[in-house]
């Protein structure tokens, strides 16, 4: 375990700066927003990761209803949690970007970044839910239900606000297909680190919850002993 | 944990309701037998307690008229009327959503409903089919109030239309308020999270609904409901549909 962790956080920092170099000193400044257009490769990958945060949440919740092991709602909470946080910084950087193209700091013909809110509204209530249950079982069997509902919810939801804004303007840096090869090839490398930050930061906090459960159990024991 | 031993009116005719005398107690009843006790039992609960559709009508109609100061105008039309009947509606439905499992948490529903040996599931779809009733009923209220108090254009040339739109709508807010109700309700917080869970998942039914609306209700040459959202309606009522059928059970195991 220890061990795997160290790996994991060394891989995690190298590929942060082999990203962080190609963004400043490799990938081209784009023509027409310039050095503002560098964001692209914090925003993007955040928000996908993000959401496969959500839906792997949303997977490890069947698990844990299937098997009715604990760890799967533990690994279920930490992907969710992380998720979380990780939608604070794409909502600011989304925020962000969106200013310096468009002059303001929320733009509602976006529908990604509207989808995004949405999404974030419903998982915001995760944890109030959670807590507001005090039986551990039965706790988790809520939060897996919500996990579930709420996985199925991200797709339906793009889907639904996607629909809802196709007069829009055609996107210029929506989809990695049409950059070209530099760019692009930015583009992957972050989405690695980015995704490698993600697993790195959830196998710490699952070594934390699991930690503490452990330490529970164990002063619990010594408790009824002495 | 609702406390077992309190005995109250919903507990005993819950558990009446399941132990009507020709049923074996034994062998699992007939799932459509089952729907229509509980189902009949919803609808007695609601019409000796008047909790639910009262209370929503009148909120759905405050809530005209607190539209009508708050944007200061007589009469409304378009896109705007589409979203203001919409929001009145959902915050009308939430009302009824927050109620639906409240007296079976509280007095012993839950627990005389396990106790029999029937379908989990088939509480859901009572349930749904209740709430997909009171939404019913308050329509049948809020609508002509609406055109009678804020709308501009009359409401007899868009009534046809606006039954697809009200129709699905109401599916989907039964479907998704039935889920949420139950995951909302055995928790400290109840009242709190049973709206915050279930608005953004109305989103995409408000999206919907109010884009199929707003041509019906536009004051000059009114449109029919474009097919493109009501198919995201219909499809977006399945997959909640599904989704509440196939994780409904997990919540009654206690």
């Amino acid at each position: 375990m220890r061990i795997s962790l160290r790996a994991l956080s060394i891989a995690t920092v190298l590929a942060l700066c082999v990203s962080l170099s190609l963004v400043f000193f490799y990938a081209p400044i784009e023509a027409e927003e310039g050095f503002l257009q560098k964001i692209f490769y914090l925003h993007v990958p955040l928000a996908i990761v993000t959401l496969c945060g959500f839906v792997i949440g949303g997977l490890c919740a069947i698990a844990h209803l299937r098997t009715r092991d604990q760890r799967w709602d533990l690994r279920s909470y930490v992907a969710i949690h992380m998720s979380l946080i990780f939608g604070v910084a794409v909502l600011i950087t989304g925020s962000i970007w969106a200013r310096g193209s468009w002059g303001h700091w929320w733009v509602w013909s976006e529908p990604t970044l509207v989808s995004f809110l949405i999404v974030m509204l419903l998982y915001a209530t995760y944890q109030p839910l959670r807590f507001a249950i005090e039986d551990p079982e039965r706790q988790a069997r809520y939060a897996s239900v919500f996990a579930i509902t709420a996985g199925a919810f991200v797709p339906m939801n793009f889907l639904a606000v996607r629909l809802s804004a196709s007069y829009l303007h055609p996107r210029v840096l929506g989809s990695s297909s049409n950059l070209p090869a530099p760019m692009a090839f930015t583009f992957l490398v972050s989405i690695v680190a980015i995704a490698l930050l993600f697993a790195t930061l959830c196998a710490y906090e699952l070594a934390a919850k699991r930690t503490r459960i452990l330490l529970k159990a164990r002063s619990r024991i010594l408790g009824y002993q002495s | 944990m609702s406390a077992p031993g309190k005995t109250s009116p919903h507990a005993a005719m819950s558990q009446d309701v399941h132990a009507r005398p020709g049923q074996s107690a034994h062998a699992p009843t007939g799932t459509a037998k089952v729907l229509l006790a509980l189902l009949r039992k919803e609808l007695l609960v609601e019409l000796r307690t008047l909790e639910s559709i009262p209370g929503m009508s009148l909120f759905a109609v405050t809530t005209f008229v607190v539209f009508h100061f708050a944007l200061n105008q007589d009469t409304v039309s378009g896109q705007e009327a589409a979203g203001i009947l919409w929001v009145s509606l959902l915050f009308a439905a939430m009302l009824g959503i927050n109620r639906l499992f409240v007296a079976d948490a509280d007095q012993g529903g839950f627990d005389g409903f396990l106790l029999a040996p029937v379908d989990r599931t088939s509480l859901l779809v009572a349930k749904a089919i209740a709430l997909l009733a009171y939404l019913f009923v308050l329509e049948l209220i809020a609508v002509p109030a609406f055109g009678l108090l804020l709308l501009g254009p009359p409401l007899g040339q868009a009534l046809p239309g606006l039954l697809a739109p009200l129709a699905l709508g109401d599916i989907g807010v039964a479907a998704i308020g039935t889920l949420v109700a139950a995951l909302a309700v055995r928790t400290r917080a109840r009242d709190l999270l049973g709206p915050l869970l279930a608005l953004p998942l109305l989103v995409p039914i408000v999206i919907g609904c109010a884009r199929a609306t707003g041509p019906l209700l536009q004051a000059t040459r009114p449109g029919g409901p474009p097919l493109r959202w009501l198919g995201t309606l219909a499809l977006y009522d399945l997959v909640f549909g599904l989704i509440a059928y196939a994780v409904f059970d997990f919540l009654l195991e206690d």
